[in-house]
């Protein structure tokens, strides 16, 4: 292998090697177990960091989009300000009701860290660089997710608050429907890759025709399914515009009101990690996970691409916060459960044929056709009774 | 080892039996729920443990996602915010406990026969998620689809039961009540 | 098409974005302790009291006729008439203000004091960076720290005060013509008492007419 090739792949696997030469000052039979107390450092260390740099990029971003500058006094352009507000966290008094529920109020701020961090486990940050690879990683990803539910209505219902009660409830029924279109989409990759390892299904993206990448998210049924996973996922973490439960003009702070000090900060970390966990099951899932958009440029490190990647997601999701308004609880759950759950069932049925007609220009013209049929006439359907048009108002008598 | 059981083992089925009990015999009913939770994760540990991971996830899947939703928020639509106090123990213990070293002995007797012969612990199987699929598609197809139908079945029927009235039967029950 | 007001609204604040770091119209934020703005000519603050020419108290043009104080909504104008006298724009003696204390942690810029001044000697100033750290007598102001010259109200609110300014001078001009006109009338009296000497009603109405004048 040339010099500078060699330098290259050393570069990619620089964290690997890392953790090798770590792992060799210890026995034989420990090294597995410091190996994996690396990786977990690592994840510990990395994503916390990266969740401190979303806060102060969506709070400049929004800033911005919004005609104004974001906070810029603590440190040069405002960086700084995540050590601002962890030290104000963690220095205000924790305030617990009298007649809250102790040790359950207590616990959900805990198992939703908990369970968040888990999910990390099986994302594949590089070539060779995930902590489990686990044969059925992409199930243990949506189970850990499922879990983070309860802790939300663990939180909701031990603050005793009917505020938080509600929001609570919101944020269940929310999360339950959404869960349904999010497995369904992924289900699409998992049916066309024959694995649930997030493993396997990114090196079954890491091919390239001429220059362009097979990501799934180029194909018609990948495409579909990403915008579905999409939205799913921001419904998932309780984001705009899906953010009702904890609609800070409405319900107080929903869930969250009876919070205050770290165990606020807590959940402020929980909300945010899962959502950098999602996007990067986005990523691994439809695009590409750690490969490069163009063939000659998968010489750059796999992590690098990966980061990259996320960068981008995370800027799509601050976009999206940025523009759209809030929706309302009725409007969410028909929008789910009308919307759409028909639209993946149909994805799956598309990406099925898509298997079944072999390579050709006539699968790609097919379920183009038919996505695209499915979705104007759905769309149709559903608003053929809502009248959108511009209001008028009259004063009242 | 104790008891030639691995470590690990012991402190799992301690954590799953000790949810279990508090399931039972705490007060506070969601407090009951999220122990039963607990329990639904030690099981969970316990078929990791056995290398069945599709089993061990499924069961963090269906169990703590839906189920314990559904305990939960069933407990929340019907009890509301009260604190009830329970008597924990009912005047028919005797039977109870009768019953319930009956029902262990069973099982037990169950379990044990069903050991192998040999003390050698045998290669445990590698199931692969590829192998369930084919098995769930060819074995066992009849089972899948008739547990597909009950779903719907059960989806429908809710949806029926908590659909409002329509203005016809409204109108008719209006009337007749009014005669 | 469907969701296409979606991304209508996505190029909506991707051109806010954008632009904010280009042009002034997209980020509109001044910083303000670094950065001010100045304030329009019809911002008002908290009350002051107008002084004409150089001294604070030959030129004060209030003669504490306590008005203000009792149309003041909050009551935060406290005044103590003097027992002396001194000469007001006209020239006549007023007495004027001893103390003229407005608490304007109380005040509601509400400028009911400066319609209701018939003297024109109360306005509104524009200072708001007024903080103190004095809890008990800094947000009190006495007569002399709310004396501010015409001047300073000429710069605050120019066409208000070219206005008043207008109007004083007119109303001192009537008063002069009047004094004339007055003094012009007793002087032809005086002389036409004069030319009929023994008619003593004639001395009667003069003294009569000149309380009128």
């Amino acid at each position: 292998m040339s010099q500078s090739s060699q330098l290259w792949t050393n570069l990619d696997q620089i964290f690997v090697l890392l953790q090798h030469w770590v792992e060799s000052f210890f026995p034989v039979w420990l090294q597995p177990a410091i190996g994996t107390v690396l990786g977990v450092i690592a994840i510990v260390a990395a994503f916390p960091g990266i969740f401190a740099l979303t806060t102060v990029l969506e709070r400049k971003g929004l800033g911005r989009m919004q005609n104004r500058l974001g906070p810029n006094r603590v440190g040069p352009l405002g960086i700084l300000q995540p050590v601002a507000d962890g030290i104000k966290s963690l220095t205000k008094e924790d305030i617990v009701p009298l007649t809250a529920d102790g040790a359950v109020h207590f616990l959900a701020p805990v198992v939703l860290v908990i369970a968040v961090f888990l999910g990390f486990a099986v994302l594949p940050v590089g070539r060779n660089m995930v902590l489990a690879n686990l044969d059925a990683g992409l199930l243990f990803f949506f189970a850990i997710g499922a879990s983070t539910e309860l802790s939300i209505f663990m939180a909701g219902w031990s603050s005793r608050n009917k505020y938080s009660l509600l929001g609570a409830m919101r944020a269940v029924a929310q999360m339950i429907s959404y869960e349904v279109p999010l497995l369904l989409s992924s289900v699409v990759v998992v049916m066309i890759t024959g694995s649930l390892s997030t493993v396997k299904i990114v090196e079954a993206q890491s091919g390239f025709t001429g220059i362009f990448p097979h990501w799934y998210v180029f194909t018609p049924w990948g495409f579909a399914g990403f915008v579905l996973f999409v939205i799913a996922a921001l419904a998932e973490t309780n984001r705009s515009p899906f953010d009702l439960p904890e609609g800070e003009s409405e319900l107080v702070a929903g869930y969250f009101t009876e919070y205050s000090g770290f165990k606020f900060a807590l959940f402020f970390l929980g909300e945010y990690l899962a959502m950098l966990s999602i996007a990067g099951f986005a990523i691994t899932l439809f695009l590409g996970g750690w490969g490069a958009p163009l063939s000659g440029l998968s010489i750059l490190p796999s992590w690098a691409w990966f980061f990259a990647k996320l960068f981008c997601a995370i800027a799509l999701f601050i976009w999206l916060r940025g523009t759209l308004p809030r929706l309302r609880q009725d409007q969410l759950m028909n929008f789910a459960w009308k919307f759409m759950l028909p639209m993946s069932l149909l994805n799956l049925l598309v990406a099925g044929a898509w298997r079944f007609f072999g390579e050709g220009w006539v699968r790609w013209g097919v379920c183009s056709a038919v996505l695209l049929l499915a979705y104007v006439l759905l769309g149709r359907v559903l608003m053929r009774h809502q009248h959108l048009g511009a209001r008028s108002y009259r004063y009242a008598d | 080892m104790i008891f030639g059981l691995s470590i690990v083992f012991v402190l799992t089925s301690i954590l799953t039996v000790a949810g279990a009990l508090a399931a039972a015999l705490l007060k506070n009913l969601v407090h009951c729920a999220l122990s039963l939770t607990v329990t639904f994760a030690g099981l969970a540990l316990l078929y990791l443990q056995l290398d069945a991971q599709f089993a061990g996830f499924s069961q963090i899947l269906v169990y703590i996602g839906a189920v314990a939703i559904l305990v939960v928020f069933a407990i929340l639509l019907t009890r509301g915010a009260g604190v009830p106090e329970y008597r924990n123990f009912s005047s028919s213990w005797l039977a109870g406990l009768a019953i319930a070293a009956g029902v262990f002995a069973l099982l037990a007797w169950a379990v044990i026969k069903s050991l192998p012969a040999s003390a050698a612990s045998s290669a445990a199987p590698q199931v692969s998620v590829q192998q369930i699929g084919l098995a769930l598609m060819s074995n066992y197809v009849l089972p899948l689809e008739i547990v597909a139908v009950l779903l719907t079945v059960a989806l429908i029927g809710a949806v029926i039961v908590a659909m409002p009235e329509s203005q016809k039967s409204k109108t008719e029950s209006a009337q007749g009540g009014g005669k | 098409m469907l969701g296409e007001g979606i991304l209508k609204g996505l190029g909506e604040t991707a051109k806010n974005f954008a632009g904010s770091f280009v042009s002034k119209e997209r980020l509109t934020t001044v910083q303000y302790p670094e950065e001010r703005i100045a304030p329009i000519e019809n911002t008002r603050d908290f009350p002051f009291l107008v002084y004409d020419g150089d001294d604070k108290m030959a030129g004060l043009r209030c003669v504490a006729c306590q008005i203000c104080e009792k149309e003041c909504p909050p009551k935060c104008i406290y005044i103590v008439k003097s027992t002396d006298k001194k000469p007001d724009f006209v020239g006549k003696m007023q007495i004027y203000p001893a103390r003229f204390d407005i608490d304007i942690s109380v005040c509601m810029s509400c400028q009911i004091c400066v319609e209701v001044c018939p003297f024109e000697a109360i306005k509104m100033d524009t200072e708001f960076e007024l903080s103190t750290t004095d809890r008990f007598g800094g947000l009190l102001f006495d007569r002399d720290h709310l004396s501010k010259s015409n001047e300073h109200y000429h710069k605050i609110h120019p066409t208000e005060a070219a206005e008043v300014d207008a109007r004083l001078a007119e109303e001192k001009a009537k008063a002069e013509a009047k004094a004339k006109a007055a003094a012009a009338a007793a002087a032809a009296k005086a002389a036409g008492a004069a030319a009929a000497p023994p008619v003593a009603p004639a001395a009667k109405p003069a003294p009569a007419k000149e309380p009128g004048a």
